[in-house]
C-alpha cells in the first residue's frame, strides 16, 4: 500500500505541493518530490522560485502557503519536480529599514543558504552575464556517492604534517603537466597525489573550497590591466557547495562528487584532509554590497549591527556575521556536521577564528557558545578544529583561545619567534619555547603540544624564499599602492633585496632555507608547510597575493628541478620527522628522567654541552632528546641532537655523550654543501664524536643510535 | 535520437545496450532495465555503451544505483564509454564502482 503522506495536499498552477518538514533545512529529495525549507524570523512572505538549469527567466514563482510556515520556518514539498535540471531560490517580503537594519527586497532573488550545490557559477574565471537576475544559484545534491569503506583517518594530531595549499594554484600552471581541463582543480589535486605522498605530508590543508565568487571587487592591475581577483576565496557565498570553478566537472553541476573523489583518494593514500573555512564574514561586503542570501533572508539574524544599522566590521571585509546568535551558531554547526559526514572531512581550520568568539556587539565572551558546541558536538569528535586565533578588530588569542581541550591554535608566536631567531636577532630563550611545543602558552592550561601548529609561513605574508631574499613587501601589482600585507614579516634579504646572482648571497639564502625547515620540522606540535616552499616558490616579494590568478600565486613545477636540493632536504626532515616519536610527544616535556635513562627527556646545550647561555643577545643553541622517553617513554626511540647557530661566525659545539654502544650519526648539516641531509637510516657515523663545527648560520642534527 | 534502453539476460549475465541521450528523463529507462535484471538474480550487468550520446549525471547516478541494488560481487561493465564520459567517471570516483573496458569479449 502506498504511504499516505507522500500524496500531495495543495497545488499553485500546475504544480502539486503539501506541507513540508520543517527539518533538516535545504532543498531535500524526498518519496515523489523535494521539500524545501527556510527560516527567516522577520520577513512577512516568501515564494519559492524555480528555474530551468542556466534559464534567464523564472520557471514558476510559488508563494508558500500560510499554512506551510510552522514558528519562523517556511516548508513546503513540491511534487513531480525534474531535479537534476532545477534551480531554486527565494523572494521574501518584509520591512526595510536601514536604522533597524531590515534590509527585506522582493525584487531580489536569494540564494538559500543551506544550498549544497550552487550553480551559476559553473567554470572559473567566465565573465558572468552581470544583467542576470539571479547569479548564483541554489540546485539539488545528491548524496550516493560511493564511499566504499572511507571515513576520516583520524590521526593523532601530533604526527599530523601539515601542507598548506590553493586548490588552484597547485596544478594551475602549465608545468603541472597534467591534463588541461584538470588544471587548478580538484581533479587536478588527485592527479598530484604521488608528489604529496613522496613529500611525506599527511595531511593537506584548502584554502576555501566553499563557494565564492571570483569576481567580487575584480578590477584591472593599475600596471598590466590584467584582471584582478578575489583569488584566494576567503569571502563566502554558500557554505554548503564545493566551489564549482574548483571542479572540472562543474560544467555537468558535479563538483560535489569530484571533491568528495579527492577526498576518498587521499585517504586512501593516508593523507587527511583539512579545510579552511571562513565563517567571519561573507561575501554580501558592507553596506554597498550585493544582495546574495543572508541579506535578504535576515540581516539582522545573520549580521554584527550597529545601532545605527551600519555592519560591524571585525573582518576587515565589510560585514560580521553574527556567531553567537543562536539561529547563526546552527547554521555553523549544521554546516561543519554537513562537511564532517558527508565530504569525511578530517578537521577544519577556522579563519579569524577570534571572531567567533564574540558577542552580538562585538565584545569578547568568557565562555563563547559556538566556540563550545563545536568542542563538545559528537559528529565533530574526531575532526580537528584549528583556530587562527586573531582577528582583524583587533583581539588577538594566541596562547588564550577557549579551547575546551579541543581547540588547537595557528601559533602566530612561534612564526615570529622563529624568523627572528632565524635573521641572528638572538632570542634563544624564546626559541627554546617554540621547539618544546609553547609550553609557555599551553601547559599551563593543559593542553598539549599539538595544540601548536608551528608554522613559518602561510598563505598570508611571504612565501619561504622571499622571507630570506626581502626586507620589505613589495604589493604594487595588487594596486594598494603597496597598503596592503602586513609591515612587520621579520624578514632578511640577506644582502641584496630580491633576485641576485650573487653566488654567496644566494648560498646563504639556501641554507637559511634549509635552517628554517630543519627547524620546523623537529619541533614538538603540528609543523605546517606552505605550498611551494619545498622548493624555493617567490612572490617576487608580494606577501598578499590574494589577488592574482597568475604566476605571481601559482606553482612552477619545474621549481622541482631548479631547487632540486632544497627539496630533498624538505623530504628528508619530514622522513626524519616521520621516523622519530621522540619528535612527535603528546605530552609536554617534563625536564626530568622518569624512565631511568639517566637523560632528562630533553636537555639543553650550548657551545658548550650542558651549558646553555640563556642571554639576549646569544644566537647558539643546541637541545638533545632522549630516546626512551619517546612518546611518554612509551616507545624506544634514538637520541637526537640539534645544534642552532645564527651567529655569523662557525662555532665549535661540544656535544653531550651518549650511553655506551651508541654513537652520534648525522642526519643534516644545512652548512655542509652536499649532502647537506640524508635519507633516514643511511645517516653517516660522526667522525669526532666530542664536538663538531656548526657553520654560521647552520643547523646540525645528528641521530644517536 | 531517442534514448533505448534493451535488456537480454542469457544464463546469468545481463546485456544492456544503451543509444540516444541518457539524461533525467531517460534515466528511469535505464533504471528500469536494471531493476529487471536485479529480479533475475543475475552475477554480471554489461552496459554496451557505444551509441550512446550523451551521459547526464543522472545517467552516472544510475551506475550507483546499480551497484548499490546488485550488491558487491556482482561486477558491472561499461563498454566502449566515449571519452568525456569516461573522463568525468574518472574524476567523480564512479569508475571504481564499475568496470570500464573498450571491448566486452563473452
Amino acid at each position: 500500500m502506498e504511504r499516505i503522506d507522500i500524496h500531495p495536499t495543495h497545488s499553485y498552477e500546475s504544480f502539486k505541493l503539501r506541507l513540508g518538514r520543517p527539518q533538516p533545512f535545504g532543498a531535500t529529495i524526498v518519496p515523489g518530490g523535494v521539500n524545501f525549507s527556510i527560516f527567516s524570523s522577520h520577513s512577512t512572505s516568501c515564494s519559492l522560485v524555480l528555474f530551468e538549469k542556466h534559464a534567464k527567466a523564472p520557471l514558476a514563482e510559488i508563494p508558500f502557503p500560510d499554512e506551510f510556515r510552522i514558528g519562523n520556518v517556511y516548508c513546503m514539498v513540491v511534487f513531480d519536480l525534474d531535479y537534476e535540471n532545477l534551480e531554486y531560490g527565494y523572494r521574501m517580503d518584509g520591512p526595510n529599514n536601514f536604522q533597524q537594519g531590515q534590509w527585506f527586497d522582493s525584487s531580489k532573488i536569494l540564494l538559500d543558504p543551506y544550498a549544497k550545490v550552487i550553480g551559476g557559477r559553473d567554470a572559473w574565471g567566465v565573465i558572468p552575464d552581470w544583467e542576470d537576475i539571479y547569479h548564483h544559484r541554489g540546485r539539488i545534491a545528491f548524496d550516493d556517492f560511493d564511499w566504499g569503506n572511507d571515513r576520516a583517518l583520524e590521526i593523532p594530531p601530533e604526527d599530523q604534517i601539515i601542507y598548506e595549499m590553493h586548490v588552484r594554484s597547485f596544478t594551475r600552471h602549465e608545468s603541472s603537466g597534467i591534463k588541461e581541463n584538470h588544471r587548478g582543480t580538484f581533479a587536478g589535486i588527485r592527479d598530484k597525489i604521488p608528489y604529496l605522498k613522496e613529500l611525506g605530508v599527511n595531511a593537506v590543508e584548502l584554502m576555501p573550497v566553499y563557494e565564492f565568487d571570483e569576481f567580487e571587487n575584480s578590477r584591472p592591475n593599475p600596471q598590466t590591466g590584467e584582471t584582478l581577483y578575489n583569488y584566494w576565496g576567503y569571502s563566502t557565498v554558500g557554505f554548503f557547495s564545493p566551489k564549482a570553478g574548483y571542479a572540472a566537472t562543474g560544467k555537468f553541476g558535479m563538483q560535489v562528487d569530484e571533491l568528495k573523489n579527492l577526498v576518498k583518494e587521499l585517504h586512501k593514500n593516508g593523507i587527511e584532509v583539512i579545510l579552511d573555512v571562513v565563517f567571519n564574514h561573507t561575501a554580501e561586503g558592507n553596506e554597498r554590497g550585493p544582495t546574495i542570501s543572508f541579506r535578504g533572508i535576515d540581516n539582522k539574524t545573520y549580521y554584527m549591527m550597529t545601532p545605527e544599522g551600519y555592519y560591524f566590521n571585525f573582518s576587515g571585509c565589510g560585514n560580521t556575521i553574527n556567531c553567537n546568535n543562536p539561529i547563526v551558531r546552527n547554521i555553523v554547526l549544521d554546516c561543519l556536521r554537513y562537511w564532517a559526514a558527508e565530504y569525511h572531512i578530517d578537521g577544519f581550520r577556522f579563519d579569524l577564528a577570534s571572531i567567533l568568539g564574540r558577542d552580538p556587539l562585538g565584545y569578547p565572551l568568557a565562555n563563547p557558545p559556538l566556540l563550545e558546541s563545536l568542542a563538545f558536538d559528537p559528529i565533530l569528535a574526531k575532526c580537528k578544529l584549528i583556530a587562527e586565533a586573531w582577528d582583524a578588530g583587533g583581539l588577538y588569542q594566541v596562547g588564550s583561545f577557549p579551547a575546551y581541550g579541543r581547540w588547537a591554535e595557528w601559533n602566530g608566536k612561534y612564526r615570529d619567534g622563529i624568523r627572528k631567531f632565524l635573521k641572528g636577532d638572538g632570542t634563544v630563550g624564546k626559541i627554546a619555547q617554540c621547539l618544546q611545543g609553547s609550553p609557555d602558552l599551553y601547559a599551563w592550561a593543559g593542553r598539549a603540544p599539538a595544540t601548536s601548529i608551528n608554522f613559518i609561513t602561510a598563505h598570508d605574508g611571504f612565501t619561504l624564499m622571499d622571507l630570506v631574499s626581502y626586507n620589505q613587501k613589495h604589493n604594487e601589482a595588487n594596486g594598494e599602492n603597496n597598503n596592503d600585507g602586513s609591515n612587520d614579516n621579520d624578514s632578511w634579504n640577506c644582502g641584496w633585496e630580491g633576485a641576485t646572482d650573487d653566488v654567496a648571497i644566494n648560498a646563504l639564502r639556501r641554507r637559511q632555507i634549509k635552517n628554517a625547515i630543519a627547524i620546523l620540522l623537529v619541533s614538538q606540535g603540528v609543523p605546517m608547510l606552505l605550498m611551494g616552499d619545498e622548493v624555493g616558490r617567490t612572490q617576487n616579494g608580494n606577501n598578499n597575493t590574494y589577488c592574482h590568478d597568475n604566476e605571481l600565486s601559482w606553482l612552477d613545477w619545474d621549481l622541482q628541478t631548479k631547487n632540486a636540493e632544497i627539496l630533498e632536504f624538505v623530504k628528508h626532515s619530514v622522513a626524519f620527522r616521520r621516523s622519530h616519536p621522540v619528535l612527535r610527544n603528546p605530552n609536554h616535556f617534563r625536564n626530568q628522567d622518569y624512565v631511568g635513562s639517566g637523560y632528562a627527556d630533553i636537555t639543553w646545550h650550548g657551545t658548550k654541552a650542558w651549558n646553555v647561555d640563556w642571554s639576549e643577545g646569544n644566537r647558539a643553541i643546541a637541545f638533545l632528546l632522549c630516546g626512551k622517553h619517546a612518546k611518554r617513554g612509551t616507545v624506544e626511540d634514538n637520541y637526537i641532537y640539534v645544534a642552532m647557530n645564527m651567529h655569523w661566525q662557525t662555532q665549535w659545539f661540544e656535544i653531550p655523550g651518549l650511553p655506551p654502544s651508541l654513537q652520534w650519526h648525522v642526519f643534516a648539516n644545512t652548512g655542509a654543501v652536499f649532502p647537506s641531509s640524508y635519507l633516514p637510516g643511511t645517516e653517516p657515523v660522526l667522525e669526532n664524536q666530542s664536538g663538531l663545527l656548526v657553520g654560521d648560520r647552520s643547523v646540525v642534527i645528528l641521530v644517536g643510535k | 535520437m531517442t534514448f533505448t534502453a534493451s535488456l537480454e539476460i542469457i544464463d546469468d549475465v545481463a546485456k544492456i545496450t544503451l543509444a540516444g541521450e541518457l539524461d533525467a528523463a531517460t534515466a528511469p529507462d535505464l533504471k528500469a532495465a536494471v531493476e529487471k535484471a536485479v529480479e533475475q538474480k543475475v552475477k554480471r550487468l554489461v552496459l554496451f555503451a557505444q551509441d550512446l550520446e550523451y551521459m547526464a549525471s543522472a545517467g552516472l547516478r544510475v551506475l550507483l544505483f546499480s551497484k548499490q541494488k546488485l550488491g558487491v560481487d556482482v561486477d558491472i561493465y561499461v563498454v566502449g564509454a566515449q571519452e568525456y564520459i569516461l573522463e568525468t567517471l574518472e574524476k567523480t570516483g564512479f569508475d571504481q564502482t564499475v568496470i570500464l573496458v573498450d571491448k566486452y569479449d563473452e
